[in-house]
Protein backbone atom coordinates (compact mmCIF):
# COMPACT_ATOMS: atom_id res chain seq x y z
CA UNK A 1 0.00 0.00 0.00
CA UNK A 2 1.65 2.89 -1.11
CA UNK A 3 0.05 6.11 1.56
CA UNK A 4 0.56 9.40 0.70
CA UNK A 5 1.29 12.80 2.55
CA UNK A 6 0.19 15.83 0.88
CA UNK A 7 -1.22 19.41 1.76
CA UNK A 8 -2.14 22.08 -0.78
CA UNK A 9 0.03 25.10 1.19
CA UNK A 10 3.74 24.39 2.17
CA UNK A 11 4.52 24.33 5.70
CA UNK A 12 1.35 22.80 6.87
CA UNK A 13 3.76 20.00 8.62
CA UNK A 14 3.97 17.28 5.49
CA UNK A 15 7.37 16.04 6.06
CA UNK A 16 6.96 16.41 10.12
CA UNK A 17 3.70 13.71 10.13
CA UNK A 18 5.47 11.47 7.38
CA UNK A 19 9.12 11.39 9.28
CA UNK A 20 7.00 11.29 12.55
CA UNK A 21 4.67 8.06 11.33
CA UNK A 22 7.34 6.25 9.26
CA UNK A 23 9.94 6.44 12.50
CA UNK A 24 7.28 5.27 14.66
CA UNK A 25 5.36 2.45 12.46
CA UNK A 26 9.25 1.73 12.26
CA UNK A 27 9.28 0.14 15.98
CA UNK A 28 6.54 -2.26 14.95
CA UNK A 29 7.21 -3.22 11.60
CA UNK A 30 8.86 -2.38 8.55
CA UNK A 31 7.94 0.42 6.87
CA UNK A 32 9.59 2.87 3.62
CA UNK A 33 9.50 6.37 3.10
CA UNK A 34 10.13 8.11 0.24
CA UNK A 35 10.61 11.66 -0.24
CA UNK A 36 8.65 12.99 -3.43
CA UNK A 37 8.69 16.65 -3.24
CA UNK A 38 12.15 16.54 -4.96
CA UNK A 39 12.42 20.48 -5.33
CA UNK A 40 12.90 20.89 -1.80
CA UNK A 41 13.55 17.04 0.32
CA UNK A 42 13.59 17.67 3.62
CA UNK A 43 13.00 14.81 5.39
CA UNK A 44 16.30 13.17 5.29
CA UNK A 45 17.28 16.50 7.69
CA UNK A 46 15.14 14.44 10.55
CA UNK A 47 16.32 11.15 10.02
CA UNK A 48 19.37 9.48 11.43
CA UNK A 49 19.95 7.17 8.65
CA UNK A 50 22.47 4.85 7.45
CA UNK A 51 23.44 5.62 3.61
CA UNK A 52 23.25 2.24 1.67
CA UNK A 53 23.73 4.00 -2.18
CA UNK A 54 23.49 6.96 -4.28
CA UNK A 55 23.13 7.02 -7.56
CA UNK A 56 22.58 9.75 -10.69
CA UNK A 57 18.75 10.19 -11.82
CA UNK A 58 18.32 10.48 -15.61
CA UNK A 59 16.03 11.63 -18.48
CA UNK A 60 16.23 11.15 -21.73
CA UNK A 61 16.79 14.08 -24.42
CA UNK A 62 17.58 14.17 -27.92
CA UNK A 63 20.67 14.82 -29.69
CA UNK A 64 21.35 15.95 -33.17
CA UNK A 65 23.42 13.90 -36.01
CA UNK A 66 24.49 16.36 -38.03
CA UNK A 67 25.65 14.14 -40.56
CA UNK A 68 22.03 11.96 -41.09
CA UNK A 69 19.96 15.27 -40.87
CA UNK A 70 18.35 16.41 -44.01
CA UNK A 71 17.11 19.91 -42.56
CA UNK A 72 13.27 19.65 -42.91
CA UNK A 73 12.43 21.21 -40.11
CA UNK A 74 9.76 18.60 -39.20
CA UNK A 75 11.33 18.14 -35.29
CA UNK A 76 11.12 22.07 -34.74
CA UNK A 77 7.98 21.55 -36.46
CA UNK A 78 6.37 18.75 -33.80
CA UNK A 79 7.89 19.68 -30.55
CA UNK A 80 5.15 21.31 -28.94
CA UNK A 81 7.41 22.22 -25.58
CA UNK A 82 9.82 24.20 -28.17
CA UNK A 83 13.03 22.54 -27.42
CA UNK A 84 13.95 22.13 -31.05
CA UNK A 85 14.74 25.29 -32.70
CA UNK A 86 16.57 24.95 -36.75
CA UNK A 87 18.60 27.75 -37.44
CA UNK A 88 20.13 28.31 -40.25
CA UNK A 89 22.20 25.06 -41.05
CA UNK A 90 22.27 23.83 -37.20
CA UNK A 91 19.35 22.26 -35.11
CA UNK A 92 19.29 23.41 -31.79
CA UNK A 93 18.66 21.39 -28.67
CA UNK A 94 17.14 23.26 -25.23
CA UNK A 95 16.91 19.78 -22.88
CA UNK A 96 14.98 21.78 -20.09
CA UNK A 97 11.72 21.99 -21.62
CA UNK A 98 11.79 18.24 -23.52
CA UNK A 99 9.06 16.05 -22.01
CA UNK A 100 10.59 12.88 -23.72
CA UNK A 101 7.77 12.54 -25.63
CA UNK A 102 9.53 10.36 -28.32
CA UNK A 103 8.19 12.12 -31.29
CA UNK A 104 11.16 13.74 -33.01
CA UNK A 105 13.54 10.92 -32.22
CA UNK A 106 10.91 8.49 -33.31
CA UNK A 107 9.80 10.21 -36.23
CA UNK A 108 12.79 11.68 -37.93
CA UNK A 109 13.15 11.42 -41.56
CA UNK A 110 16.80 11.24 -41.62
CA UNK A 111 17.39 9.12 -38.35
CA UNK A 112 19.61 12.59 -37.11
CA UNK A 113 17.92 12.31 -33.77
CA UNK A 114 18.48 9.70 -31.51
CA UNK A 115 18.52 9.79 -26.97
CA UNK A 116 20.98 10.72 -25.02
CA UNK A 117 20.59 10.52 -21.04
CA UNK A 118 21.22 13.77 -19.05
CA UNK A 119 21.53 13.79 -15.21
CA UNK A 120 18.30 15.15 -13.57
CA UNK A 121 18.83 14.54 -10.09
CA UNK A 122 19.73 12.18 -7.31
CA UNK A 123 18.27 9.03 -5.52
CA UNK A 124 19.97 8.21 -2.21
CA UNK A 125 18.50 5.09 -0.24
CA UNK A 126 19.58 4.63 3.49
CA UNK A 127 18.03 2.82 6.32
CA UNK A 128 17.94 2.48 10.00
CA UNK A 129 16.30 -0.48 11.26
CA UNK A 130 12.75 -1.51 10.03
CA UNK A 131 13.22 2.05 8.57
CA UNK A 132 13.95 2.23 4.08
CA UNK A 133 14.34 5.43 3.51
CA UNK A 134 14.62 6.57 -0.41
CA UNK A 135 14.97 10.29 -0.95
CA UNK A 136 15.08 12.09 -4.73
CA UNK A 137 16.76 15.17 -5.40
CA UNK A 138 15.91 17.56 -8.56
CA UNK A 139 19.04 19.36 -10.25
CA UNK A 140 19.09 23.15 -9.22
CA UNK A 141 17.76 24.33 -12.71
CA UNK A 142 15.85 21.46 -13.91
CA UNK A 143 12.07 21.98 -14.82
CA UNK A 144 10.63 18.70 -14.86
CA UNK A 145 9.93 17.00 -11.81
CA UNK A 146 7.19 15.04 -12.65
CA UNK A 147 9.72 12.38 -14.46
CA UNK A 148 12.29 12.26 -11.82
CA UNK A 149 8.81 11.73 -9.11
CA UNK A 150 7.49 8.66 -11.10
CA UNK A 151 10.94 7.12 -11.95
CA UNK A 152 11.34 7.21 -7.80
CA UNK A 153 8.19 5.73 -7.22
CA UNK A 154 8.93 2.90 -9.41
CA UNK A 155 12.61 2.35 -7.64
CA UNK A 156 10.99 2.14 -4.43
CA UNK A 157 7.84 0.15 -5.57
CA UNK A 158 10.48 -2.55 -6.85
CA UNK A 159 12.82 -2.40 -3.89
CA UNK A 160 9.98 -2.05 -1.07
CA UNK A 161 8.43 -6.38 -0.03
CA UNK A 162 5.44 -7.06 -1.72
CA UNK A 163 3.43 -6.13 1.28
CA UNK A 164 5.20 -3.66 2.87
CA UNK A 165 3.76 -0.20 3.45
CA UNK A 166 5.00 2.96 1.73
CA UNK A 167 5.06 6.37 2.76
CA UNK A 168 5.27 9.32 0.30
CA UNK A 169 5.61 12.75 1.13
CA UNK A 170 4.19 14.40 -1.58
CA UNK A 171 5.14 17.86 -2.56
CA UNK A 172 2.83 20.79 -1.90
CA UNK A 173 0.47 22.43 -4.16
CA UNK A 174 -1.87 20.81 -6.79
CA UNK A 175 -0.18 20.77 -9.85
CA UNK A 176 1.63 18.19 -12.04
CA UNK A 177 3.84 17.46 -9.89
CA UNK A 178 0.92 15.97 -6.22
CA UNK A 179 -0.69 14.52 -9.26
CA UNK A 180 1.80 12.21 -10.48
CA UNK A 181 2.40 11.21 -6.67
CA UNK A 182 -1.30 11.04 -5.83
CA UNK A 183 -2.01 9.28 -8.82
CA UNK A 184 0.10 6.31 -7.77
CA UNK A 185 -0.72 5.87 -4.15
CA UNK A 186 -3.51 4.06 -2.49
CA UNK A 187 -4.73 6.98 0.08
CA UNK A 188 -3.60 10.45 0.81
CA UNK A 189 -3.75 12.13 4.13
CA UNK A 190 -4.04 15.90 3.86
CA UNK A 191 -2.19 17.92 6.30
CA UNK A 192 -3.59 21.29 6.83
CA UNK A 193 -3.90 23.94 9.64
CA UNK A 194 -6.54 25.50 10.57
CA UNK A 195 -6.57 29.28 9.66
CA UNK A 196 -7.75 30.47 6.65
CA UNK A 197 -4.74 30.03 4.19
CA UNK A 198 -4.88 26.26 5.43
CA UNK A 199 -8.41 26.00 4.56
CA UNK A 200 -8.01 27.86 1.30
CA UNK A 201 -5.51 25.62 0.14
CA UNK A 202 -6.84 22.77 1.54
CA UNK A 203 -10.27 23.33 -0.38
CA UNK A 204 -7.97 22.76 -3.74
CA UNK A 205 -6.31 19.25 -2.45
CA UNK A 206 -9.67 18.24 -1.97
CA UNK A 207 -11.09 19.47 -5.32
CA UNK A 208 -7.84 17.53 -6.66
CA UNK A 209 -8.65 13.98 -4.82
CA UNK A 210 -12.37 14.33 -6.16
CA UNK A 211 -11.05 14.64 -9.46
CA UNK A 212 -8.58 11.73 -9.02
CA UNK A 213 -11.47 9.87 -7.53
CA UNK A 214 -9.06 9.47 -5.22
CA UNK A 215 -9.67 7.91 -1.19
CA UNK A 216 -8.50 10.81 1.75
CA UNK A 217 -9.12 12.56 4.61
CA UNK A 218 -7.58 15.24 7.00
CA UNK A 219 -4.91 15.75 9.53
CA UNK A 220 -4.87 18.71 11.65
CA UNK A 221 -1.42 19.85 12.79
CA UNK A 222 -1.26 23.18 14.54
CA UNK A 223 -4.40 22.39 16.59
CA UNK A 224 -5.13 25.64 18.74
CA UNK A 225 -4.07 28.36 16.36
CA UNK A 226 -6.50 29.91 13.75
CA UNK A 227 -10.12 29.09 14.19
CA UNK A 228 -12.66 26.24 13.50
CA UNK A 229 -13.24 27.01 10.29
CA UNK A 230 -11.38 23.84 8.39
CA UNK A 231 -12.98 21.49 11.10
CA UNK A 232 -16.52 23.23 10.25
CA UNK A 233 -15.69 22.82 6.26
CA UNK A 234 -14.70 19.22 6.92
CA UNK A 235 -17.75 18.16 8.32
CA UNK A 236 -19.93 19.61 5.83
CA UNK A 237 -18.10 18.01 3.18
CA UNK A 238 -17.98 14.67 4.84
CA UNK A 239 -14.47 14.26 5.39
CA UNK A 240 -12.74 12.32 8.23
CA UNK A 241 -10.84 14.73 9.99
CA UNK A 242 -8.10 11.43 11.22
CA UNK A 243 -6.44 13.28 13.82
CA UNK A 244 -5.05 16.87 15.42
CA UNK A 245 -2.29 17.66 16.10
CA UNK A 246 -1.82 20.25 19.38
CA UNK A 247 0.08 23.44 18.62
CA UNK A 248 3.39 23.59 20.71
CA UNK A 249 6.19 25.88 21.20
CA UNK A 250 8.40 23.16 22.05
CA UNK A 251 8.12 21.01 19.35
CA UNK A 252 8.47 24.01 17.07
CA UNK A 253 11.86 24.22 19.10
CA UNK A 254 12.19 20.60 18.54
CA UNK A 255 11.71 20.82 14.67
CA UNK A 256 14.10 23.70 14.12
CA UNK A 257 17.11 21.51 15.73
CA UNK A 258 15.58 18.58 13.14
CA UNK A 259 14.28 16.43 15.72
CA UNK A 260 11.80 13.39 15.48
CA UNK A 261 9.06 14.96 17.63
CA UNK A 262 6.79 11.94 18.74
CA UNK A 263 9.34 10.79 21.29
CA UNK A 264 8.85 13.66 23.12
CA UNK A 265 4.89 14.57 23.05
CA UNK A 266 2.28 12.24 24.43
CA UNK A 267 -0.24 14.19 22.31
CA UNK A 268 1.49 12.95 18.89
CA UNK A 269 2.03 10.06 20.10
CA UNK A 270 -2.04 9.89 20.49
CA UNK A 271 -2.51 11.24 17.07
CA UNK A 272 -0.25 8.76 15.04
CA UNK A 273 -1.68 5.89 17.00
CA UNK A 274 -5.58 7.19 15.99
CA UNK A 275 -4.08 7.54 12.02
CA UNK A 276 -2.45 4.03 12.14
CA UNK A 277 -5.88 2.74 13.46
CA UNK A 278 -7.90 4.06 11.34
CA UNK A 279 -6.42 3.65 8.50
CA UNK A 280 -5.04 -0.05 9.32
CA UNK A 281 -1.32 0.33 9.15
CA UNK A 282 -0.12 -2.11 11.25
CA UNK A 283 -0.34 -5.91 9.90
CA UNK B 1 10.06 49.72 -13.53
CA UNK B 2 11.14 48.21 -9.98
CA UNK B 3 10.51 44.91 -9.40
CA UNK B 4 10.25 43.11 -5.68
CA UNK B 5 10.52 39.33 -5.76
CA UNK B 6 9.54 37.99 -1.99
CA UNK B 7 10.38 33.78 -2.10
CA UNK B 8 11.05 31.52 0.49
CA UNK B 9 12.08 28.25 -1.07
CA UNK B 10 10.02 26.28 2.30
CA UNK B 11 6.28 26.44 2.86
CA UNK B 12 5.01 28.24 5.62
CA UNK B 13 7.78 30.35 6.56
CA UNK B 14 5.61 33.31 7.07
CA UNK B 15 5.88 35.08 3.12
CA UNK B 16 2.54 35.53 2.03
CA UNK B 17 2.03 37.22 5.83
CA UNK B 18 4.95 39.74 5.16
CA UNK B 19 4.11 39.97 1.44
CA UNK B 20 0.84 41.12 2.23
CA UNK B 21 2.18 43.29 4.61
CA UNK B 22 4.42 44.94 2.07
CA UNK B 23 1.36 45.26 -0.16
CA UNK B 24 -0.24 47.09 2.91
CA UNK B 25 2.63 49.55 3.59
CA UNK B 26 3.02 50.15 -0.12
CA UNK B 27 -0.46 51.09 -0.88
CA UNK B 28 -1.21 52.82 -3.78
CA UNK B 29 2.29 53.51 -4.95
CA UNK B 30 2.33 49.87 -5.77
CA UNK B 31 1.38 47.04 -7.88
CA UNK B 32 0.81 43.72 -6.43
CA UNK B 33 1.09 40.45 -8.22
CA UNK B 34 0.48 37.46 -6.91
CA UNK B 35 2.37 34.89 -8.39
CA UNK B 36 1.93 31.65 -6.20
CA UNK B 37 -0.58 30.64 -8.42
CA UNK B 38 -0.96 27.04 -7.05
CA UNK B 39 -1.58 27.91 -3.37
CA UNK B 40 -2.79 31.54 -3.76
CA UNK B 41 -3.66 33.13 -0.90
CA UNK B 42 -2.99 37.30 -1.03
CA UNK B 43 -6.52 37.77 -1.94
CA UNK B 44 -8.07 36.24 1.64
CA UNK B 45 -5.92 38.93 3.16
CA UNK B 46 -6.41 41.80 0.64
CA UNK B 47 -10.07 41.80 -0.14
CA UNK B 48 -9.85 41.86 -3.93
CA UNK B 49 -12.72 43.11 -6.00
CA UNK B 50 -12.24 41.78 -9.59
CA UNK B 51 -12.20 44.14 -11.98
CA UNK B 52 -11.25 42.01 -15.02
CA UNK B 53 -11.36 38.39 -15.59
CA UNK B 54 -9.80 36.43 -18.30
CA UNK B 55 -9.34 32.87 -19.17
CA UNK B 56 -5.63 31.70 -19.81
CA UNK B 57 -5.31 29.11 -22.47
CA UNK B 58 -1.87 27.32 -22.53
CA UNK B 59 -0.44 24.07 -23.94
CA UNK B 60 -2.84 21.47 -25.84
CA UNK B 61 -4.55 18.26 -24.92
CA UNK B 62 -5.81 15.76 -27.61
CA UNK B 63 -9.27 14.70 -28.38
CA UNK B 64 -10.61 11.62 -30.24
CA UNK B 65 -13.30 11.91 -32.65
CA UNK B 66 -15.32 8.32 -32.04
CA UNK B 67 -16.63 8.40 -35.02
CA UNK B 68 -13.21 8.33 -36.79
CA UNK B 69 -11.32 6.28 -34.65
CA UNK B 70 -10.89 2.73 -35.50
CA UNK B 71 -9.35 1.03 -32.08
CA UNK B 72 -5.74 -0.07 -34.13
CA UNK B 73 -4.27 1.27 -31.05
CA UNK B 74 -1.45 2.87 -32.28
CA UNK B 75 -1.69 5.96 -30.63
CA UNK B 76 -1.92 3.86 -27.13
CA UNK B 77 1.34 2.20 -27.81
CA UNK B 78 2.98 5.83 -28.72
CA UNK B 79 1.83 7.84 -25.69
CA UNK B 80 4.60 7.69 -23.41
CA UNK B 81 2.25 9.24 -20.54
CA UNK B 82 0.04 7.03 -20.14
CA UNK B 83 -3.13 9.34 -21.12
CA UNK B 84 -4.97 6.98 -23.16
CA UNK B 85 -6.77 4.13 -21.69
CA UNK B 86 -7.87 0.64 -23.26
CA UNK B 87 -11.16 2.01 -24.24
CA UNK B 88 -9.61 4.88 -26.04
CA UNK B 89 -10.31 7.85 -23.35
CA UNK B 90 -7.62 10.47 -23.12
CA UNK B 91 -6.88 11.27 -19.03
CA UNK B 92 -6.75 15.08 -19.53
CA UNK B 93 -4.59 15.19 -16.60
CA UNK B 94 -1.72 12.71 -17.97
CA UNK B 95 -1.71 14.48 -21.40
CA UNK B 96 1.11 16.24 -21.96
CA UNK B 97 0.08 17.62 -25.07
CA UNK B 98 2.93 16.28 -26.71
CA UNK B 99 0.53 15.89 -29.89
CA UNK B 100 2.82 12.80 -30.73
CA UNK B 101 -0.32 10.49 -30.88
CA UNK B 102 -2.56 12.94 -33.02
CA UNK B 103 0.43 12.95 -35.44
CA UNK B 104 0.84 9.21 -36.30
CA UNK B 105 -3.25 8.74 -36.12
CA UNK B 106 -3.58 6.87 -39.33
CA UNK B 107 -7.18 7.82 -39.76
CA UNK B 108 -6.51 11.48 -38.32
CA UNK B 109 -8.99 11.01 -35.65
CA UNK B 110 -7.32 12.93 -32.99
CA UNK B 111 -7.31 16.71 -32.66
CA UNK B 112 -4.97 18.75 -30.12
CA UNK B 113 -7.48 21.11 -28.30
CA UNK B 114 -5.98 24.05 -26.70
CA UNK B 115 -6.00 23.88 -22.92
CA UNK B 116 -7.43 26.35 -20.20
CA UNK B 117 -5.27 26.29 -17.23
CA UNK B 118 -6.76 28.84 -15.01
CA UNK B 119 -7.88 32.44 -14.51
CA UNK B 120 -6.25 35.57 -13.86
CA UNK B 121 -7.65 38.24 -12.48
CA UNK B 122 -7.21 41.79 -11.77
CA UNK B 123 -8.22 43.63 -9.10
CA UNK B 124 -8.52 46.63 -6.96
CA UNK B 125 -7.43 45.58 -3.27
CA UNK B 126 -8.63 47.20 -0.28
CA UNK B 127 -5.24 47.90 -0.15
CA UNK B 128 -5.86 50.83 -2.63
CA UNK B 129 -3.19 49.26 -5.17
CA UNK B 130 -3.90 46.95 -8.03
CA UNK B 131 -4.07 43.05 -7.33
CA UNK B 132 -3.37 40.72 -10.17
CA UNK B 133 -4.08 37.22 -9.52
CA UNK B 134 -4.48 33.72 -10.51
CA UNK B 135 -6.61 30.78 -10.04
CA UNK B 136 -4.79 27.58 -11.54
CA UNK B 137 -6.85 24.90 -12.61
CA UNK B 138 -6.74 21.36 -11.11
CA UNK B 139 -3.05 19.46 -12.16
CA UNK B 140 -2.66 21.67 -14.66
CA UNK B 141 0.75 21.88 -16.35
CA UNK B 142 3.01 25.16 -17.01
CA UNK B 143 2.45 27.33 -13.85
CA UNK B 144 5.27 28.77 -14.92
CA UNK B 145 3.98 30.27 -18.17
CA UNK B 146 0.82 31.58 -15.84
CA UNK B 147 3.53 33.35 -13.16
CA UNK B 148 4.74 34.63 -16.44
CA UNK B 149 1.57 36.54 -17.31
CA UNK B 150 0.63 37.74 -13.97
CA UNK B 151 3.65 39.71 -14.02
CA UNK B 152 3.23 40.87 -17.74
CA UNK B 153 -0.50 42.23 -16.70
CA UNK B 154 1.08 43.69 -13.65
CA UNK B 155 4.24 45.52 -15.40
CA UNK B 156 0.93 46.68 -17.72
CA UNK B 157 -0.94 48.29 -15.29
CA UNK B 158 1.90 49.78 -13.19
CA UNK B 159 3.23 51.42 -16.84
CA UNK B 160 -0.33 52.18 -17.32
CA UNK B 161 -0.99 53.62 -13.87
CA UNK B 162 2.56 55.82 -13.94
CA UNK B 163 3.92 53.20 -11.18
CA UNK B 164 7.07 52.26 -10.87
CA UNK B 165 7.24 49.37 -8.27
CA UNK B 166 5.59 45.99 -8.80
CA UNK B 167 5.96 43.39 -5.39
CA UNK B 168 5.71 40.04 -5.90
CA UNK B 169 4.22 36.99 -4.07
CA UNK B 170 6.90 34.90 -6.02
CA UNK B 171 5.93 30.72 -6.18
CA UNK B 172 7.45 27.98 -3.75
CA UNK B 173 10.01 25.69 -4.73
CA UNK B 174 13.26 25.76 -7.04
CA UNK B 175 11.22 24.81 -10.61
CA UNK B 176 9.68 26.30 -13.40
CA UNK B 177 7.27 29.06 -11.45
CA UNK B 178 9.85 30.03 -9.39
CA UNK B 179 12.35 31.02 -12.01
CA UNK B 180 9.65 32.30 -14.29
CA UNK B 181 8.90 34.78 -10.30
CA UNK B 182 12.33 35.78 -10.35
CA UNK B 183 12.62 36.92 -14.51
CA UNK B 184 12.90 40.40 -14.44
CA UNK B 185 13.06 41.45 -10.88
CA UNK B 186 14.95 43.67 -9.22
CA UNK B 187 15.45 42.41 -5.78
CA UNK B 188 14.56 39.40 -4.38
CA UNK B 189 13.73 39.09 -0.61
CA UNK B 190 13.50 35.57 0.64
CA UNK B 191 11.91 34.50 4.22
CA UNK B 192 13.33 32.13 6.23
CA UNK B 193 12.45 30.44 9.17
CA UNK B 194 15.06 29.13 11.61
CA UNK B 195 15.23 25.56 11.67
CA UNK B 196 17.13 23.25 9.82
CA UNK B 197 14.81 22.67 6.74
CA UNK B 198 14.11 26.85 6.42
CA UNK B 199 18.13 26.90 6.43
CA UNK B 200 18.35 24.09 3.88
CA UNK B 201 15.93 25.72 1.48
CA UNK B 202 16.97 28.79 1.42
CA UNK B 203 20.22 27.91 0.14
CA UNK B 204 18.54 26.00 -2.30
CA UNK B 205 16.46 28.93 -3.38
CA UNK B 206 19.21 30.71 -3.13
CA UNK B 207 21.51 29.26 -5.87
CA UNK B 208 18.72 29.55 -8.22
CA UNK B 209 18.22 33.04 -7.34
CA UNK B 210 22.28 33.85 -7.70
CA UNK B 211 21.55 32.64 -11.57
CA UNK B 212 19.50 36.29 -12.04
CA UNK B 213 22.41 38.00 -10.85
CA UNK B 214 19.76 39.89 -8.66
CA UNK B 215 20.44 42.08 -5.32
CA UNK B 216 19.09 39.94 -2.44
CA UNK B 217 17.76 40.62 0.87
CA UNK B 218 16.51 37.78 3.91
CA UNK B 219 14.16 37.83 6.76
CA UNK B 220 14.34 35.15 9.26
CA UNK B 221 11.19 34.75 10.45
CA UNK B 222 10.60 32.35 13.97
CA UNK B 223 14.65 33.29 14.75
CA UNK B 224 14.30 32.40 18.73
CA UNK B 225 13.24 28.82 18.04
CA UNK B 226 17.16 27.92 17.75
CA UNK B 227 18.86 30.81 17.88
CA UNK B 228 22.67 28.91 17.50
CA UNK B 229 21.18 28.42 13.44
CA UNK B 230 19.85 31.85 13.74
CA UNK B 231 23.76 32.72 14.24
CA UNK B 232 24.44 30.25 11.46
CA UNK B 233 22.01 31.51 9.04
CA UNK B 234 23.40 34.99 9.58
CA UNK B 235 26.84 34.30 9.08
CA UNK B 236 25.60 32.31 5.79
CA UNK B 237 24.12 35.31 4.75
CA UNK B 238 26.68 37.90 5.34
CA UNK B 239 29.25 35.31 3.23
CA UNK B 240 27.02 35.65 0.44
CA UNK B 241 26.16 39.20 0.33
CA UNK B 242 22.47 38.79 1.65
CA UNK B 243 21.51 42.23 3.40
CA UNK B 244 19.89 40.92 6.50
CA UNK B 245 16.56 42.92 6.80
CA UNK B 246 15.31 41.84 10.25
CA UNK B 247 14.80 39.06 12.82
CA UNK B 248 11.38 38.20 13.75
CA UNK B 249 10.23 36.43 17.37
CA UNK B 250 8.52 33.27 16.76
CA UNK B 251 4.62 34.15 17.70
CA UNK B 252 1.88 31.57 18.21
CA UNK B 253 -0.55 33.98 17.06
CA UNK B 254 1.14 34.53 13.80
CA UNK B 255 -2.32 33.86 12.11
CA UNK B 256 -4.76 35.73 14.57
CA UNK B 257 -4.22 38.63 11.91
CA UNK B 258 -4.68 36.04 8.99
CA UNK B 259 -8.35 35.28 10.76
CA UNK B 260 -9.47 38.51 11.48
CA UNK B 261 -8.70 39.21 7.42
CA UNK B 262 -5.62 41.66 8.29
CA UNK B 263 -1.86 41.67 7.67
CA UNK B 264 0.26 41.72 10.27
CA UNK B 265 1.37 45.85 10.38
CA UNK B 266 -2.46 45.84 10.82
CA UNK B 267 -1.86 44.70 14.44
CA UNK B 268 -0.71 48.03 15.70
CA UNK B 269 2.23 48.35 18.98
CA UNK B 270 3.28 44.62 18.29
CA UNK B 271 6.98 44.25 17.88
CA UNK B 272 6.73 42.03 14.44
CA UNK B 273 4.37 45.44 12.85
CA UNK B 274 7.07 47.65 13.61
CA UNK B 275 10.16 44.88 12.42
CA UNK B 276 7.98 44.49 9.28
CA UNK B 277 7.61 48.50 8.64
CA UNK B 278 11.57 49.05 8.75
CA UNK B 279 12.32 46.16 6.75
CA UNK B 280 9.80 48.04 3.40
CA UNK B 281 11.57 51.06 4.52
CA UNK B 282 15.20 49.21 3.92
CA UNK B 283 13.78 47.39 1.15
CA UNK B 284 12.54 50.86 -0.37
CA UNK B 285 15.88 52.36 0.32
CA UNK B 286 17.73 49.30 -1.56
CA UNK B 287 16.01 49.25 -5.00
CA UNK B 288 16.03 53.20 -5.43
Amino acid sequence: MILAIASGKGGTGKTTLSTNLASYISEKQKVTLADLDVEEPNSGLFLDVEKDLEKDMFKKIPEWKESECILCGKCQEWCKFNCIQVLGDEVMIFPEFCHTCHMCVDLCPGSALSFKDVRMGRLSKSHKGNLTFVESRLNIGEEQAVSLISQTIDYTENYADEDELIIVDAPPGAACPVMEVVDKSDFVILVTEPTPFGLNDLKIAVETMRVLNREFAVVINRYGIGNDDVISYCKAENIDILAKINNDRKLAELYSKGNLLYKHSENLREQLDLIIEKLHLLK
Amino acid sequence: MKEIVVISGKGGTGKTSITASFAKLGAEEIVVADCDVDAADMHLVMSPEVIHTEDYYSGFVAKIDENKCTQCGACIDTCQFDAISPEFNINQYKCEGCSYCSEICPTHAIKMQELCIGQYFISKSRMNNYLIHAKLGIGADNTGKLVAMVKKEARKIAEANNLNTILVDGSPGIGCPVLSSLTGANLVCIVTESSLSGFHDLQRVYEVAKRFKLKACCIINKHDLNTKLTKQIEDYLEKEGIIHLANLPYMANFSDAMVEGKTIVEKENTIHSQLIKDSWQKIKEIVV
